[in-house]
Parts: C-alpha cells; structure tokens; sequence
C-alpha cells in the first residue's frame, strides 16, 4: 500500500504529536489568559487524536478513527461549556486572567 | 418437694431483703422487723426439718436447679449440697440469725433507717445460706463476695460518721486481697479438674486422675482467701475496725457466721488440704503457725482494749486463731466444734455488750463503766455465762472444744500447744477484765447516765437468756465418750483419721493444765481490778509496753508506712511528674502537626497557575515512575 503513511514515517507523526502536546503543556502553564490556557488544552488534546489516527492506519484498523470522532464530538460539547464557564468569569471579575481567579484559596 | 423446700429455705430471706428495701418504710418499723425476723425464722425451720431428714436418711441432698457454665470439658450445675456439714453450719447461721434478728427489733428502734438495717441483715442471710449450700465453689463465691458486701453495708450502716465509712472501705479492701488469693485457688482448681463442684473434685482425687503439682499452691491461695475473710494475720486488722457497725451486726457478722466462712471453706475442701503431698502439707504447716501467731498476738492486744467491743472484737480474732490452729494440724472437726460453741458464746458476749452499750445510751469505753451488776441482772448473768465459756471453765461449751483444740496441738506440737495454753490464759484474763471493768465496784459514768441505768427490754433480754444456755450446754454434742459431732460428721471427711480418744492420763492431765490457766488468767484479773482496784489509764498516761499493746503493735501504723505511703508517693509522683509529661508530650505532638498545617497551607493560594502546575508534575512524575521504575 502506498499511502502517505509510508512516505513520511509514523515517527514523525509521533514527534508532531509530542511537540503539540509539549506546546500544549506550555501553554496551560505559562499563559495566563484564560482563552489561551483553554486553547493550550485543546492542542494537547488534537496531538493525542492525531497519535490515535496515525497508529489506526498504521495498524489497519478503523477502531481509532472512530474513537477520535467520539473525541471530537466530546471536545465540542466542553468547549461549548467551557466558553460559557469563561463568559460567566468575564462578567463577575470584569478579566479572565487566571491569576485572579483565587477563590480556591485555602 | 426438695426443690421446693431448698428454694424457700434460701429465698426466704432474700424476700425478706426485698419486703424491707421497698415497702420497709412505708409498713413501720414494728413490721419491718417482725417481716426480717420472720424470714430469717422460715429458713431455720426448713434447716431443721433437713436435718431431720439427713439424720434419718444418712443420704447428702444434692439438688441440680440449672446448668450453669458449660464451656468445651468444663461444666458447672447451678446446684445445692446438703450435707452433714452445710447443715450444721445452715442450723447455727440461720438459728443465731433469728435471734439477733429478733435483738435487733428492739436495739434499733431508734434508728430511723431500721428497715434498711433489716433489709441488709436479710441479704446478709441470703448470701450466708448461698455460701453454705453451694454445690461448687463458684457459688460459694457468690456467697462469700454477698456477705463481704453486707459486711461492708452494715460497718457503714451510720455512714454520716467519717471513720465509720473508712472502716467499712477498710474491711472491704482487706477482704479483697484475700478474696483475689480465693479466686486465683478456684482458677488453678478448675484448671486441674475441669469442674469446681466438691464431690466431683473429691472424686477426682480419689481416682487419682488429677494432676497433683497444682494442688499445693491452689492450697495456698484457698488459705489466702480464709486469711481475709476470717481474720487471720497478716489480713486481721480490718475486724477490730469493723466493731464500727451497729452491736447486732458485731455479733452476727463479725462474731458467729461471716468470719468461720474462711474455716468452712477449710473444711469443705479438706480433701484438698488431706493430701499426702509436701507442698500441702507445708501448707498445713503455714495454717497451723498463722493460726497460733495470730491467736497469740491478738489476746495480747486485747489485754489493754478499753473499748468494750474492741475486747471482743480481738477475743475473736484470737479464737478464729486457735480454730485454724486445728485446721492445720487437720483436726477440721474439732475446729467446727469450737466455731459451733464459740458462735454462741461470742454473739451472747456482743449482744450482751450491745445491751450495756444502749443501757448507756452509746457508751463503749469500759473505764466509764462499771457497777452494772445490780442494774442490769440479766445481761450480767448471760455474760457471766458467756465469759466463763469463752475463759474455758468447766463444764462450758468453751471448755470442751478449746480443751480439744489445746489437746490436739499437744499432739501435733509441743510449741504450738504452749503458745495456745498462753492464749488461753490471757483470754481468761482480758475477759473478766472486761466483766469486772463494766460489772463490779461503782459506776464510773456522769450521774446523768447513772440515773437513767435500766435493764434492757425482753427482746434483747430473750436471744441472751436463750444464747446463754446454748453457752452452757453447747459443749454436749461434742463430750469425750459420746463425740456426736465427730460421728456426724464423719462422712464429710475424706480421710477418717481421728483415732477415738481415750481418755487417758494425758488428757486428764492436760484438761487440768487448762482449767488451771484458765482460773491463774482469772485470778490475775481479780487480783487486779477488784482487789487492787484498778482502772486503765486515760489514752495519754498510757506508758511503756502498755502502750505498744493498746496501740496494737503498731500494725495499723506498719501498714500505712509498708503500703499506704508508698503507693501514697506514687500517686503523688505518678500525679505531679508522670502525667504532666504525658500531656506535655501528647501536646507536642499536636503542635507538630499544627505547625506544618500551616506550612503546608501555604501551598493553596488559589493560583490556578501553580495548581496547574503542581497537576502536570504530578502526571510527568506518575508516567516516569510507571515507564521507568
């Protein structure tokens, strides 16, 4: 079989896939607005979905690429209650730096 | 119809008990009495009519009510055993109960609490007859931790009196060091047969199945536990205190039926303390020097009393000395005949006692005393009688079983029987001390009390008379020739060693020997009190050995120095040192973890950032453990 699989190397995609999540990781923990930490969150989630499609074709089996579409439908639906959470925050703290958000404060 | 019998003859008294606890104030104090009288009388009756019934049969009445204990091999009845020497000790117990009951009618009609009086002098039958009755020595505890209650109850019985309440804790806690020597003698016992009941345990023995190594010390312990419930050294010191409590209870308890539980334990068990085994008898040896020490130390100490029941209360302690005495040298008859004849004559001695003490309207110093004899005919008669018995002349009760007593130790030790005829004496000597104290010469008191002299009423004049003959004519059932109490109580014991005695030479000679010591500790007496006419010293012009002994050796002041104030001081250590450094220590700990709370709190800022963080490290470390470990 000759697909794109095979020209550019599953290893690749596993170091695209690392590199998304570390930037990923990066973002949630050094960014402070709230929009970019949610974004950060997203990536490192799509690096994962990309891991599951890349081995999915390169095992041949169609099992991983449905759990993805799962995933994404899932993500949608928390991005949509994620955005809603963020509304709310603007409109009591008037920002949506999490270095305001110290309510947890023990 | 046993049963049935059995079961009235020892709840009787508990449904006396009951009657007096809770409708005893409501009923009067006339009827309170007459119901705890009468209670006490049903029980003497069904004592006779059993006795009856045995002396005809020959047959012991053993009567199952209920399994009690059964664990693995071990099984106890709940049961009844009337035989030969239970229903000696029921007919005493619940005879000289009736009449101090019946004394007491009249000699607590001033105390607003008679029915509690009565109420407690009921249980304490019950318990008594619980004591005697029982099958196994299980029960027998039962009764024996019963009457130590009433005992303590009743020495506190005017408990609005400070030292009286210490002398009811003292007796109680004296009684319960020997009390846990018992408890250890039924342990080892139950662990050697597997049961406690007495006529398996003997039976046991005689098949020789039992393991014999225990038996000593389980001997041991057994003694421990008479040491504390009859007064015997080193445990006596609470009986003399115990003279706190109403005269009645003196004469009840602490003179005729409680304090011979220790020597009818003794007895029951005899088969134990007959064994031909050495550390029995060593045992045998420890009862027989006990008993003597003690008999001696106590009539010493009574030579000095002046309170009329303190005399007494050591005659006693010394007397429970000669009995055990016996029981060492393993003539277990002839110390039931001396507690039989000394029951009568010691409750007729302390009730006459209580008599004068109410004459005088609470007066027990015998050096306020004196000249009675006139005012009061009848209970100086019965004392006489008594003193007479209990000094061991010819032919009262006393002088036959003491006779026995002194001829058994002549033949088992020469010094125990020296120290025993010294006994003797001195008992001779403090006893017409106290009568010629409180009856001769003239009247020591204030003429208030002089003037209000009376004989007592016949409810208290009636158990005197009555207790007075039996002092007289008690000495019958056991006289050398027809030995009646011996052949009774013949198939109690497991081994018939008592060879008949011959009343040969020596024992005229040493009956002669006592008399004669009994008459030189009168002679001394008189000598003293009536010819010289002397009377003890006031408390602070006592001198020299005089004070010793009226300070009874110190014994009380030893104890308090050997074991008070040390565990005084470790209280007081345990108090001051060792519980603040326990807290100290438990505080410490606390503010350790107080302390790093508040460190650790530092961590929850609130900073969703840091938490994050915090959450990413924790998943990196999770997956290089799981990857790399």
């Amino acid at each position: 079989m000759n697909n794109i699989l095979n020209e550019i190397g599953i290893e690749n995609y596993l170091f695209l896939s690392v590199l998304l999540f570390c930037i990923g990781i990066f973002g949630v923990l050094y960014r402070r607005n709230a929009i970019i930490v949610f974004m950060s969150i997203e990536i490192m989630l799509n690096a994962v979905n990309l891991l599951f499609v890349a081995f999915s074709t390169y095992h041949q089996d169609s099992q991983g690429q449905v759990f993805v579409f799962f995933s994404m439908a899932v993500a949608a639906a928390e991005v949509a209650v994620g955005l809603a959470i963020l509304v709310s925050v603007f409109r009591n703290l008037g920002s949506i730096d999490i270095a305001n958000l110290k309510n947890l404060k023990g | 119809m046993e049963q049935n019998l059995v079961l009235l003859l020892l709840l009787t008294p508990f449904v006396g008990f009951l009657f007096n606890v809770f409708f005893g104030k409501k009923v009067g104090k006339a009827m309170s009495g007459a119901i705890g009288t009468l209670s006490i009388v049903v029980s003497f009756v069904v004592s006779i009519y059993f006795f009856m019934q045995l002396n005809q049969t020959g047959k012991p009445i053993q009567i199952s009510l209920f399994d009690w204990i059964s664990v693995s091999n071990f099984k106890l009845d709940f049961g009844i055993l009337l035989d030969q020497l239970s229903l000696l000790w029921l007919l005493f117990v619940t005879g000289i109960g009736s009449l101090i009951h019946l004394y007491s009618i009249s000699y607590m009609n001033d105390d607003e609490n008679m029915h509690k009086f009565f109420a407690y002098l009921n249980l304490f039958v019950f318990f008594m007859i619980t004591l005697v009755v029982g099958s196994n020595l299980l029960i027998m505890f039962i009764g024996w931790e019963g009457v130590g209650l009433c005992s303590y109850l009743l020495i506190g019985f005017w408990h609005k009196n400070q030292d009286y309440n210490d002398a009811a804790k003292k007796a109680f806690i004296m009684n319960r060091i020997g009390d846990l020597g018992f408890l250890i003698g039924i342990f080892i016992l139950g662990s050697v047969f597997s049961t406690l009941d007495f006529v398996q345990m003997e039976n046991g023995l005689n098949v020789g199945t039992a393991n014999t190594g225990m038996l000593g010390l389980a001997a041991l312990c057994l003694f421990i536990g008479a040491c504390g419930k009859s007064a015997q050294l080193p445990l006596y010191t609470w009986l003399p205190d115990a003279m706190a409590g109403p005269t009645p209870v003196s004469a009840l308890i602490h003179a005729a039926t409680m304090v011979t539980a220790g020597i009818f334990m003794i007895t029951r068990m005899n088969f134990l303390f007959d064994l031909d085994i050495d550390s029995v008898h060593l045992v045998n040896l420890i009862i027989t020097i006990v008993g003597a020490t003690t008999a001696i130390v106590a009539a010493t100490i009574g030579l000095a009393q002046n309170d009329i029941k303190k005399v007494l209360a050591y005659s006693t302690v010394s007397q429970l000395g000669l009995m055990f005495v016996a029981l060492g040298l393993g003539a277990y008859n002839v110390a039931v005949f001396h507690v039989i004849t000394h029951a009568f004559f010691k409750a007729c001695l302390f009730l006459g006692s209580g008599s004068v003490i109410h004459a005088l309207h609470g007066e027990q110093d015998m050096r306020k005393m004196g000249g009675l004899k006139k005012a009061m005919p009848i209970t100086f008669w019965t004392m006489l009688i008594s003193t007479l018995a209990i000094a061991g002349i010819f032919p009262f009760a006393g002088f036959w079983s003491k006779d026995e007593i002194l001829i058994t130790a002549f033949h088992g030790n020469i010094t125990i029987w020296i120290v025993c005829s010294i006994c003797s004496i001195n008992t001779a000597f403090y006893m017409f001390r106290l009568m010629y104290l409180t009856f001769f010469k003239t009247f020591r008191g204030t003429e208030e009390q002089k003037h209000h002299l009376h004989e007592s009423p016949s409810l208290i004049t009636i158990p005197l008379i009555v207790l007075a003959i039996l002092a007289t004519i008690g000495g019958a059932i056991n006289l050398p020739g027809s030995m009646w109490l011996n052949h009774y109580l013949e198939p109690i014991f497991a081994t018939v060693s008592h060879e008949e005695h011959v009343l040969g030479n020596t024992e005229y000679m040493l009956m002669g020997i006592a008399l004669a010591g009994a008459i030189l500790g009168i002679g001394l007496a008189f000598s003293k009190y009536i010819k010289q006419n002397v009377v003890p010293n006031e408390d602070n012009e006592i001198k020299g050995l005089t004070k010793i002994v009226y300070n009874k050796y110190y014994v009380d002041e030893f104890y308090t120095f050997l074991i008070v104030r040390p565990i005084n001081g470790l209280s007081n250590f345990f108090r001051t040192t060792l519980e603040p450094a326990l807290s100290k220590t438990v505080f410490r700990l606390a503010n350790v973890t107080y302390v790093m709370a508040n460190q650790g709190k530092k961590a929850h800022n609130g900073s969703v950032g840091l938490y994050l963080f915090a959450f990413v490290i924790g998943v990196c470390s999770i997956i290089i453990y799981l990857f790399l470990v």
